[in-house]
């Protein structure tokens, strides 16, 4: 029951690499790499458990953290076009964003 | 011991699956133009390698490439990538021979020098006769962590972990210092540049 897991996570993460291959826009390209990081999350839970060493959770839960944090990171780069720049802004930013191509 | 077998048989599978997906990550890297989809590209690249490090047991070396190749050089990679072009320029065919030479007459160095390794989990491997035995049967009782290397790391060789550390820090702070950040920094400089160009 578990290994239909794995295989089933193994399947999506295919997917996912063929959206990140194909993407169009910039933000298929993101979108697909977060949801791969979540899905290889579950992945590393789950083979814990095919192994039989569910020690394996705790690293899962610290590649969730770095892969949220990345997230943010590349979204946050993509909308100021900088790293130095605070999340919360009083006026308006200006919009620089140019990957994305069908807006 | 037949459960232990369905288990080898398993980590099997799942390397070969994994290697399978970063074979196809390296070629779809090396024929892309796009330099946004190859930062991606690479920081898929290291997240499945690291999911093959976990699978092969070796955690801290999975953490690490998790947390700088994933994490840290897919941001200092689109830092990089904001300094340039977003597209790599089209390389001519004779330029793209010769690599592949390179990478065929390297791949097989490798794979000569693999022929010579023990076997993986050998038990008379040297790694496993000499001081290694040593740690594995005093590691539950010193310290009482299931994983040996971060027995190793964090405690037997804590104070060279430390040193370590704070080395990396030191070159992280004097890179930091030498690029500036904030308005004087060096990205920001060369954007003002652009801007009154532009």
């Amino acid at each position: 029951m578990i290994g239909a897991a794995a295989v089933a996570l193994i399947v999506a993460i295919g997917l996912m690499l063929i959206r990140v291959l194909l993407g169009p826009t910039l933000y298929d390209r993101v979108l697909a790499v977060n949801s791969m990081g979540t899905k290889i999350v579950l992945f590393i839970g789950v083979l814990g458990f095919v192994l039989g060493r569910p020690d394996f959770l705790d690293i899962s839960v610290l590649y969730a953290l770095i892969n949220f944090v990345s997230t943010i990171a590349i979204l946050k780069f993509f909308r100021y076009r900088s790293f130095q720049v605070p999340l919360m802004r009083r006026t308006a930013p200006r919009r620089t964003v140019q990957g994305g191509d069908d807006e | 011991m037949t459960g232990y077998e369905g288990a080898d048989l398993a980590i099997a599978l799942i390397n070969v699956v994994l290697l399978g997906l970063l074979f196809v990550i390296g070629v779809a890297i090396a024929r892309m133009r796009s330099l946004f989809a190859i930062v991606m590209l690479s920081g898929v690249y290291s997240l499945i390698s690291a999911t093959w490090f976990v699978a092969l047991d070796a955690v801290d070396v999975a953490f690490t490439e998790a947390a700088v190749g994933a994490g840290i050089s897919t941001a200092l990679l689109l830092g990089a990538m904001l300094l340039t072009s977003r597209t790599a320029k089209p390389e001519p065919r004779a330029m793209r021979i010769v690599p592949l030479f390179a990478v065929i007459a390297v791949g097989c160095m490798l794979v000569y020098a693999t022929i010579d390794l023990p076997a993986f989990g050998d038990p008379d491997s040297p790694a496993n006769t000499y001081v290694g035995t040593a740690y594995l049967e005093r590691t539950p009782e010193d310290i009482g962590v299931p994983n040996i290397v971060t027995a190793v790391l964090a405690s037997y060789r804590g104070f060279d972990t430390l040193g370590e550390t704070g080395v990396v820090f030191a070159a992280a702070l004097s890179v930091i210092l030498l690029l500036g950040f904030g308005e004087r920094s060096l990205s920001a400089s060369l954007r003002k540049k652009t801007d009154k160009k532009g």
